[in-house]
């Protein structure tokens, strides 16, 4: 990009503004910035953050992505941070249209971020406030050595995704931070991590009066058989597990709060680590939604703009190259944009049936679309809008590893469409709970993981336990299933042990 | 509404410091998987020039995780897929979901695979090893080139400038034109540090590698065996200019082989060690006199010799042990059995007898470091960590 083709990409910028607008889309002010290479696959390397803080596994990220760039196997052409400006770092060896079609891809971006609900909770000065911990977290090592802050960030980022991302949970931050002097109780806990019961009075009190009470209780009248199906369904985030009247899912505000052994520094970088991954926590649970929306608005925005041959070739190829199908996994820009474009579809021109029996207008097709990109999430937008025709005409199958190879195995269209939210579920990581603070009456951490069919990996499993080991100070377990049968993981801070139970 | 602006990024370091940290760690690893990376296949195969992928497990970003390889997965074929359709096949990087950036196109890594090179394995693995006590002998052809800068000229070249001595220049020349002060640096200020050729003379030494070829040492043993005298050949051409081997392969008789045969020979017959010995001495009172000489016979067994030849061995040792600065003898015993030769030699007793028995890959290490470090390594060996 020389100078000229900036100044030509700052007028065609400001023409797409006018498109974007035009086409409903609603954005935050923006902030352009092109970077060269080396920079961008930093701020890839460190999760799209150009402020956060060091750590040598986004060292080891940015080595591969670099490495992977200079080769030619593959290349990020954009990054946006989603924040109020928004910013969006765009590559400088990119040629013009490239940059063209990304800063249309961003637009989309950013409008999602604005307008989506599981963003409302994103802070949206995130830049400032992760350069802040960074400067923190430097100042830390300086104090207690680089090696002591390593290996606590090693235990922390083992943990990171084991959040609570509900509405309820993100608000137990902002309820706990008030009375933070003594670590208050998270409820359901006592200060040391000791089982209460609820009580009527203080923090646990949510849980006793509800407007949907009736509801619950209309539940628990018709009895046993139904207890059955909701052991079943549990799991999913939000859902009380059986067996236990409240467990904590946010294992890392768990462990600010009650971890006999990390110290004041300690706590504030697992608190930093948690509350960036709340701010990751949708982009996280929004991939295809996201994704597929940019790649919907930028073919709309760059058919609107004037191209020459060549520039309408290099585009093509671009866009070819984005939305290009993997044998191996979902391409979530080419499954979301076929998905949004069969939402506009189908609510643009509904069948008989469903004018009758839903009351369908036709030409609702954007109309949905936004609705849809205001309310979903990437689970509930693939169970809703993936559909048989989709799923048949993009040939999604499932696949297993059969002896030494990988074989396709399903391609029942019910079944790939349950897998792929499935998948989706809890940003694809396994949900655990923390049963209980003090098990054995010996102060030692039970983790409960809500098995659902996906079994844990062992060797990972016995890898990781030590980070949490390490950030509770005694034994902690770790009750799964392998092989149909529940198991518990034991770190007693030497060895690990693996008992049937 | 917007902006678009263009920075000079030239100074952001912060994913090339990270990176650093990351192959800091790396190397930390391989130190400490120094014993199971030698006798990788990948590295001993090889012409040992290339770069060799070394799983490093420990540098694993660990977390909770779902078992891929028993779970499904999904996919997007051409339009044609059937059930039972191959995907991917197994060694090959498995195929795992792309979760995070980009395009989900990338299999995940099973480990992390780093990229190491032979000669950075070797520069950590070489830099406590020495030959043991080695000796001043005749002055012969031992040298080292080296040089050092013993000499500051007015002349030089431009890299080599000494600064300080051309500011100290400036300032006396300018105190004596009564304007004291640092400014108008002349071109005769100038001074250039220079260097000497020096000659180090060194110690020169022949090491002898004896190889058991003899029908019991099936491929396990060969392989470790190969695997040693690899590394010690190696070590040896990069540490000293001027060291000698010779190899002897040797059943029931021994001679004297060309180092691809000695690497490549097939086995046969039955194991009389004592003839390897016999033809060590030959060679030694031949070819390599002690006087001039530091001779270091190391000797690779599987320990199962004929046992009327272990009295011979013993004295034949002995005698060697004469002339030599170490002897030192390996044996590779996987079953951990009793042998008959290393019974033999328990009675041997001196700090410049070396054994080694190498049970797993993993041993090899510890045999290296046994003969090749100056002390008598304590008690039981010299792992290190």
């Amino acid at each position: 990009m020389n100078a000229a083709e900036t100044r030509e990409l700052e007028a065609s910028i400001e023409q797409m503004y006018e498109v974007a607008r035009g086409f409903g889309l609603n954005f935050y002010t923006m902030r352009f910035e092109l970077v060269p290479a080396d920079v961008l696959y930093t701020f890839g390397a460190y999760a799209g953050m150009p402020t956060r803080f060091s750590h040598w596994s986004f060292g080891k990220s940015y080595h591969r992505m670099k490495l992977d760039y200079d080769f030619g196997l593959s290349r990020i052409y954009e990054l946006v941070i989603n924040s109020d400006p928004c910013y969006a770092f765009l590559l400088d060896s990119n040629s013009l249209v490239q940059n063209k079609l990304v800063s249309a891809h961003v637009l989309a971006h950013c409008d999602f971020f604005k307008n989506n609900a599981l963003f409302a909770f994103t802070q949206r000065n995130v830049v400032d406030s992760m350069a802040a911990s960074a400067e923190r977290f430097r100042g830390y090592e300086l104090e207690h050595g680089r090696m002591a802050v390593e290996e606590f960030l090693d235990a922390a980022l083992a943990i990171q995704e084991h959040i609570d991302p509900s509405r309820t949970g993100r608000r137990k931050l902002l309820a706990d931070t008030r009375d933070m002097d003594g670590y208050g109780a998270v409820s359901g806990f006592d200060t040391r991590g000791r089982k209460v019961a609820p009580s009527l009075h203080g923090t646990s009190a949510s849980s006793s009066v509800g407007p949907y009470d009736d509801l619950f209780d209309l539940d628990r009248r018709l009895g046993g058989s139904h207890d059955a199906g909701a052991a079943k369904g549990a799991g999913a985030p939000g859902v009380e597990p059986p067996g236990s009247a409240r467990m904590e899912k946010d294992l890392l505000l768990f462990l600010i709060h009650h971890s006999p052994v990390m110290t004041e520094w300690q706590r504030d970088i697992l608190t930093v680590i948690r509350e960036e991954m709340l701010y990751f926590w949708p982009q996280i649970e929004t991939k295809i939604m996201n994704e597929g929306w940019a790649t919907y608005w930028h073919l709309r925005i760059m058919r609107e703009l004037e191209l020459t041959d060549a520039e309408s070739l290099d585009f093509a190829q671009t866009h070819s190259g984005v939305v290009l199908p993997s044998r191996t996994s979902i391409n979530p820009y080419l499954i979301g944009v076929k998905m949004w474009e069969d939402i506009e579809r189908r609510y643009d021109n509904p069948t008989e049936e469903e004018r009758k029996r839903c009351g369908r207008a036709p030409g609702q097709g954007r109309a949905q679309m936004f609705e849809v990109r205001e309310t979903d999430s990437d689970s509930s937008f693939v169970r809703n809008y993936l559909t048989r025709d989709l799923v048949e005409e993009l040939d999604l199958y499932l696949y297993q590893k059969v002896g030494n190879e990988w074989r396709v195995v399903e391609q029942d269209w019910e079944k790939v469409r349950d897998k792929i939210c499935a998948s989706r579920v809890n940003g694809g990581y396994p949900v655990l709970y923390v049963k209980d603070g003090d098990y054995l009456s010996a102060g030692e951490l039970y983790l409960w993981h809500s098995y659902e069919g996906m079994e844990l990996d062992a060797k990972y499993t016995e890898k990781t336990l030590p980070h949490v080991q390490r950030l509770w100070g005694r034994t902690v377990h770790l009750e799964t299933v392998l092989e149909g049968r529940p198991v518990l993981f034991t770190h007693d801070g030497k060895k690990i042990t693996r008992k049937f139970l | 509404m917007f902006t678009l602006s263009q920075d000079d990024w030239s100074l952001h370091r912060k994913g090339q410091q990270d990176q650093a940290r990351h192959q800091e760690k790396v190397r930390e690893a391989i130190r400490r998987n120094l014993s199971d990376l030698i006798s990788e296949e990948s590295i001993i195969m090889t012409d040992g020039r290339q770069v060799v992928k070394v799983p490093i497990r420990s540098l694993d970003e660990y977390r909770f995780r779902y078992n891929y390889n028993k779970s499904q997965q999904a996919g997007q074929g051409g339009g044609e897929s059937a059930i039972g359709d191959v995907v991917a096949r197994d060694p090959a990087a498995a195929p795992k979901p792309g979760q995070g950036d980009g395009a989900g196109d990338q299999p995940g890594l099973d480990y992390y695979e780093a990229e190491v090179s032979v000669d950075e394995i070797q520069s950590i693995l070489f830099a406590d090893l020495e030959l043991p006590y080695l000796e001043q002998k005749a002055p012969e052809n031992v040298v080292i080139p080296d040089v050092t800068f013993t000499d500051v000229r007015k002349k030089g070249l431009q890299s080599n400038i000494d600064k300080k001595r051309t500011i100290l220049e400036t300032l006396k020349r300018n105190a004596r034109h009564g304007e004291p002060g640092l400014h108008h640096i002349a071109p005769d200020d100038l001074r250039y540090r220079t260097w000497e050729d020096i000659q180090k003379p060194h110690s020169q030494a022949v090491v002898l590698a004896m190889m058991d070829t003899s029908g019991s040492m099936g491929t396990f043993e060969k392989y470790i065996a190969r695997t040693f005298f690899f590394w010690m050949v190696r070590f040896l051409r990069t540490k000293y200019e001027h060291v000698d081997i010779q190899f002897i392969a040797h059943h029931t008789e021994a001679k004297v082989v060309t180092e691809t045969e000695f690497f490549t020979k097939g086995e046969s017959g039955g194991t009389i060690c004592s003839s390897a010995y016999q033809l060590a001495l030959d060679v030694i009172a031949t070819q390599f006199p002690p006087s001039s000489y530091n001779i270091y016979p190391v000797h690779f067994s599987d320990g199962d010799n004929l046992t009327s030849d272990n009295d011979r061995c013993v004295s034949l040792v002995e005698e060697l042990m004469g002339t030599c600065n170490v002897f030192g003898y390996g044996e590779v015993n996987q079953y951990n059995r009793s042998s008959t030769l290393m019974s033999a030699y328990r009675h041997v007793r001196s700090p410049h007898f070396r054994t080694a028995i190498i049970r797993e890959k993993g041993e090899v290490y510890k045999a290296l470091r046994t003969f090749f470090t100056a002390e008598q390594p304590s008690a039981a060996g010299g792992e290190r960590g």
